[in-house]
């Protein structure tokens, strides 16, 4: 499924719930069961991580969950075995989450055949800024992918300007300076920023988000989705019950998606 | 991003969207600040007094004589902190607090890049943290408990492989969160553009020290120019100012460790330029030692400041170009052409020198290096006696 369609399917006063998971931690099997709990519990888009051995915007938490996934085998070939085997039994977007070196390698147009062919709708890279993204930005636009790049509290006006530009299914907004990792003092000028960036694209929300009650201000402060990634890689790290919980956490943090309001 | 952001292919910026505000500012300032009167009044006050240039350019007789061509050490060793590191250290420093920067954070895998900073972060007033990889905290215990005297906190780091490569991640993450008040000063000539040039920038007084030195003592130039290389910034230091003088054999010695192989997670060496294949690590496209996804390999060597996975984006782009010569020195090499420096000289190299060492006495009767030869010997070995003792039991594995 495309992004956009997900986006345009959402009721007017819903954002996106985006989570986030390392595929195969702890093991393909279970990323596929981890899935499947999410999208039960109401996610909207699911960006699988391709674990990549020097992660360098992760926090500890991805940092363990790339380690363990990459120790229990997985790696880019079975990366698109696993998408290409759950992609069409949900009927949601996957996006893919790496660094680009594993990109770089496989050689950028042969990655990005090989995501649309499996079903990766768009993708994410978090060590390639819009001045490196070029090559991959012509390879996902020829194969119909969508390019997500990211703007964060220090991203200028110019800049921005650069990245919508270039970026189409969702923008990802990076809400305070750091790394990946669940964090309680989210930036409270979000709603500055989200209006900073002027652009048609969906808005979402990342880095650090970890309770429903950060989602709820989140939307409020006027985001199209919500990115969790950590807290959902926390449970899974647990070894505890992880499906229910998954699917549990899901739905608490999906009904604070909504927005009760009158449009004046 | 400008042109002089890449050397051919490689060099770039492959980093967080949230350091681009940061390079950028960092590339502006410095070029500002490199040619403004007040910072290189202090520069070269702080280099000349506090590290103690210039150094001098030793002929070494006994080697010589032994070896049969005439060999040169440039004795970085003699710097205050016992390695050239020093130089980039207080070039950075001093330019953190020219930017109103008022805390410097840096990687270390030896720890003569960490006690450096600590230095230079001591002399000028910063606040210091250095990120060493467990592994290397263990090897170069006495390196910790001097940065700490210092001043630095040193923060140890498990992740990975839990060497130099883990510790620049883990400075990135800092950085990243830290960017309004906090100077990344990185150790070597890798990592984002402008990094790979500062720090050959700063280096570079190794090399034209050189250039002065050798045309007093030989009215010429040298043949050839050897420097051990793991990042490259000696190398790069040395090679520089020679670069355009292509009559002189460039070459690179890279650190061969226990044999040229690798399993599916390690290299068992650490020669990127030699066997590394092009690929994007620490925010530059350079050659690095990866496995056949792009996942990168665990490198090797006894030496702890060769042990990395990739090398300065400026090596691969002069190698690839055929100006740069590259070679490498086993674990076993470097420490007998330790031994025999210590025995013929009096004089103890640091173990990562000790590579470039071998590789001219291996090569010297084969005409191959010419008759005059540099090598830079990039730092002193007394942090590397325990390796040293250790292997000469047969521990090995170091």
């Amino acid at each position: 499924m495309k992004i956009s369609e997900k986006f345009d399917d959402l009721d007017e006063n819903e954002a996106a719930l985006i989570s986030y998971v390392c595929a195969g931690d702890p093991s393909p099997d279970a990323t596929k069961n981890i899935v499947s709990s999410l999208v039960r519990g109401g996610a909207d888009i699911i960006e699988l991580g391709l674990p990549f051995s020097d992660p360098m915007a992760d926090g500890p938490t991805i940092q363990a969950a790339s380690k363990r996934a990459i120790e229990a085998g997985m790696n880019p070939d079975l990366y698109f075995e696993l998408v290409s085997s759950i992609s069409n039994k949900f009927n949601i977007p996957f996006v893919c989450m790496t660094y680009y070196n594993l990109i770089y390698k496989r050689g950028t147009e042969k990655f990005v055949q090989d995501c649309a062919q499996s079903g990766i709708s768009g993708v994410i890279v978090p060590d390639l800024p819009v001045e490196e993204s070029d090559e991959l930005a012509n390879a996902c636009q020829k194969n119909n992918v969508d390019l997500i790049l990211i703007i964060t509290p220090v991203t200028g006006k110019e800049r921005i300007q650069k990245v919508t530009e270039k970026s189409s299914g969702f923008l990802y907004i990076v809400s305070r300076l750091g790394v990946t990792g669940a964090r309680s003092n989210i930036a409270e000028n979000t709603g500055q920023l989200l209006k900073k960036v002027n652009s048609s694209i969906p808005k979402a929300v990342g880095f650090g988000i970890y309770t429903p009650k950060q989602v709820k201000n989140v939307v409020l402060s006027g985001a199209n989705g919500v990115i969790v990634g950590s807290a959902f890689v926390n449970i899974i790290a647990s070894n505890d019950d992880i499906y229910n919980r998954i699917e549990k956490f899901a739905a608490e943090l999906k009904n604070n998606c909504y927005i009760n309001y009158s449009k004046s | 991003m400008t042109s002089k952001a890449t050397y051919g292919k490689y060099g770039g910026q492959y980093v967080s969207e949230m350091l681009l505000p940061a390079i950028s500012e960092l590339e502006r300032k410095y070029d500002y600040y490199k040619n403004n009167p007040d910072f290189l009044k202090d520069l070269h006050y702080y280099l000349n007094d506090f590290a103690g240039r210039e150094t001098p350019l030793y002929f070494a007789r006994n080697l010589s004589r032994k070896y049969g061509i005439k060999i040169y050490l440039k004795r970085e060793d003699l710097l205050h902190g016992g390695a050239h590191k020093i130089n980039n250290t207080i070039g950075q420093a001093l330019l953190a607090r020219y930017m109103g920067k008022h805390r410097i954070v840096a990687e270390t895998g030896a720890g003569q890049h960490g006690t450096a900073t600590a230095m230079a972060g001591a002399a000028l007033g910063l606040e210091t943290v250095v990120y060493m990889g467990e592994k290397d905290v263990e090897r170069q215990k006495t390196n910790v408990y001097r940065m700490e005297m210092l001043g630095a906190k040193v923060h140890p780091v498990s992740a990975g492989s839990k060497t130099l490569k883990d510790a620049i991640n883990e400075a990135l993450r800092d950085w990243v969160s830290n960017v309004d008040s906090t100077h990344y000063l990185i150790g070597s000539v890798v990592g984002p553009h402008p990094y790979p040039m500062i720090v050959r920038d700063f280096q570079s007084v190794i090399g034209n020290e050189v250039k002065k030195q050798i045309i007093e003592k030989e009215e010429k130039l040298p043949d050839s120019i050897i420097a051990c290389t793991g990042g490259g910034s000696n190398a790069m230091g040395t090679f520089h100012p020679f670069v355009d003088d292509t009559e002189i054999e460039l070459i690179s010695v890279e650190a061969g460790g226990e044999s040229m192989k690798s399993t599916s997670k390690a290299a068992l060496h650490s020669a990127s330029l030699c066997v590394g294949e092009e690929g994007i690590l620490h925010g530059a496209k350079t050659r690095i030692l990866q496995d056949k996804y792009g996942q990168i390999l665990e490198s090797h060597s006894i030496s702890a400041g060769l042990d990395y996975s990739g090398v300065g984006p400026e090596l691969s782009y002069l190698k690839d170009s055929e100006r740069l010569k590259t070679a490498v020195a086993s674990d076993k090499e470097a420490l007998d052409a330790f031994h025999e420096l210590c025995h013929l000289e009096g004089i103890i190299p640091a173990l990562e020198s000790s590579h470039a060492i071998a590789h001219v006495l291996k090569k010297a009767k084969t005409g191959e290096l010419g008759n005059i030869v540099v090598i830079n010997l990039s730092g002193r070995g007394d942090k590397d006696l325990d390796t040293v003792i250790k292997s000469s039991k047969g521990e090995g594995n170091i």
